[in-house]
């Protein structure tokens, strides 16, 4: 069952809808998309009460307005703004009442789950915008009423979940060897774990292009397109690496020197434009 | 067969050639290894992305290494035909470059059948080869900012038909009116890989 849920009164810099992707279709181009930092979303879905395929708003840097249309039951996760009374807390949002999200404190991403989902209609299985494909629902704007649907299982009874804020200052994620670390230099691997990387302003949800020490190829010449994952380390001519995150490209044909592990790209997709990123050499490389 | 790392939770195998992708592909998706979300054909690569929940990495590379490679296209792959108007911006200065006519040209890409190899570049753009097809296309220096739709062109050893307006290098030879790539269509995709392709000349 479906009905209306959520006015959309302002969306900040960027507000889509997502859930857990498209797996399973890269083979026809289609990658998989889906919410950023993946754990945030997963928690704003277990707490209330959701199944995990249900559909959250991905809300970049804050500034999300929304009125209930009829009572509803949200949380918040992932980046802490100001101003939500939901923060890992779900808590009720009466018919009428305005959540209002702030600039956060720390970290870019902010997961606003309703119990029953956003419930707009899927896109090749998903209710996931792929940002780079140009799949799925529309980007989120001023004025639209988002249905919400329904959820068979039971609330959880948690009023709050303990988990750590995104950190403000410099991250470090560890980093395995990448399927192309034998196409660059001697002193490219040293770089990338030995030196500060600054994430820019040109970071999206298909990458965060970094600034900092370039890495220099040994080999030249193309490199067959090849399939990619979130992640991946890719090194353009320009040398310094894009990190893949939820909409990356389903193949490319640039080296990848290195691979930050899965769980630790969700820490990267909070990482903020000035931020600083270090990659540790080793990590948990696959079992 | 190399086996390639390719982070926490895929593995990259790269082969000798495309023929040996394709025949690896074949089997891997008749017989696709538990806790394997993803397969995905490349030039020279087939990447498996697992999910670390229900699968390890080394387990799927034992699956892949015991995997007897298929050569061929898969199955009852079915033969979609493409009718194309062949009138595309780089026909000429292709056909010259190739030191055959436009006439020629069309008469090679439309004489033998085609074979989506793998996809990419954007969601229902497949990567087409013509077996025998001998094809060696230089991609035009300068790509082009918006390549219109349905436009189909040819680029290195491969065919290719654009789904959209996007950007693109390859040499554009002609258009199909045929939709590779609709969402609310069921498959969304017409190129997968393996299925075959007849493109067929549509004048007037």
């Amino acid at each position: 069952m479906t009905c209306a849920g959520l006015t959309v009164l302002a969306t900040g810099p960027l507000t889509t809808v997502q859930d857990r992707g498209r797996p399973g279709q890269a083979a026809l181009g289609v990658g998989r998309s889906g919410a950023a930092d993946r754990a945030a979303a997963a928690l704003a879905n277990r707490l209330v009460g959701n199944p995990p395929d249900a559909a959250v708003l991905e809300v970049t840097f804050g500034g999300l307005v929304v009125r209930a249309d009829r009572d509803l039951l949200v949380v918040t996760t992932g980046a802490r703004c100001a101003g939500s009374p939901a923060h890992n807390a779900p808590a009720a949002l009466a018919a009428g009442a305005e959540l209002r999200l702030g600039v956060p404190a720390s970290g870019l991403r902010t997961y606003l789950a309703v119990r029953g989902g956003i419930d707009v209609p899927p896109v090749l299985g998903s209710r996931s915008t792929d940002v780079l494909a140009g799949l799925g629902p529309a980007v989120v704007a001023a004025g639209d009423v988002l249905p919400v649907g329904a959820s068979p299982l039971p609330l959880p009874g948690v009023d709050l979940a303990a988990v750590a804020e995104p950190p403000a200052g410099e991250v470090t994620v560890p980093v395995l060897l990448g399927p192309r670390a034998d196409w660059f230099d001697v002193g490219a691997w040293p770089a990338l774990t030995g030196t500060a990387y600054t994430v820019t302003s040109e970071s999206n949800r298909v990458g965060l292009r970094l600034a900092g020490e370039a890495l220099t190829r040994l080999r030249t010449g193309e490199l067959p397109s090849e399939g990619m994952v979130r992640g991946a380390l890719q090194v353009p001519p320009s040398g310094t690496p894009v990190l893949f995150l939820a909409d990356h490209p389903v193949t490319g044909g640039y080296p990848v020197i290195g691979y930050v592990a899965d769980p630790d790209v969700d820490r990267c997709a909070q990482l903020r434009p000035g931020q600083s990123l270090r990659f540790r050499a080793g990590g948990r490389p696959g079992r | 067969m190399r086996l390639l790392p390719s982070g926490s939770a895929a593995l990259l195998v790269e082969l000798a050639d495309l023929d040996a992708v394709l025949a690896l592909y074949a089997a891997l998706t008749d017989r696709p290894p538990a806790g394997v979300v993803d397969v995905v054909p490349a030039a020279r690569t087939v990447l498996l992305v697992t999910d670390p929940a229900v699968t390890t990495l080394a387990a799927v590379a034992a699956v892949v290494r015991t995997t007897v490679p298929r050569p061929g296209t898969p199955a009852g792959a079915e033969v979609v035909q493409l009718p194309v108007r062949y009138d595309g911006a780089d026909l000429a200065e292709l056909a010259g470059l190739l030191r055959l006519t436009p006439g020629e040209l069309v008469r090679r890409h439309t004489a033998r059948e085609w074979t989506v190899a793998f996809c990419g570049f954007a969601p229902g753009f497949g990567y087409l080869t013509q077996p025998g097809g001998d094809w060696d296309v230089p991609r035009r220096a300068t790509p082009r900012t918006r390549v219109p739709p349905g436009s189909v062109a040819l680029a290195g050893e491969f065919s290719g038909v654009y789904p959209r307006q996007s950007p693109g290098g390859w040499q554009l030879i002609g258009r199909t009116d045929v939709a590779v790539f609709a969402v609310d269509r069921e498959p969304a995709a017409l190129l997968r890989p393996g299925t075959r392709i007849r493109f067929t000349e549509v004048t007037g």
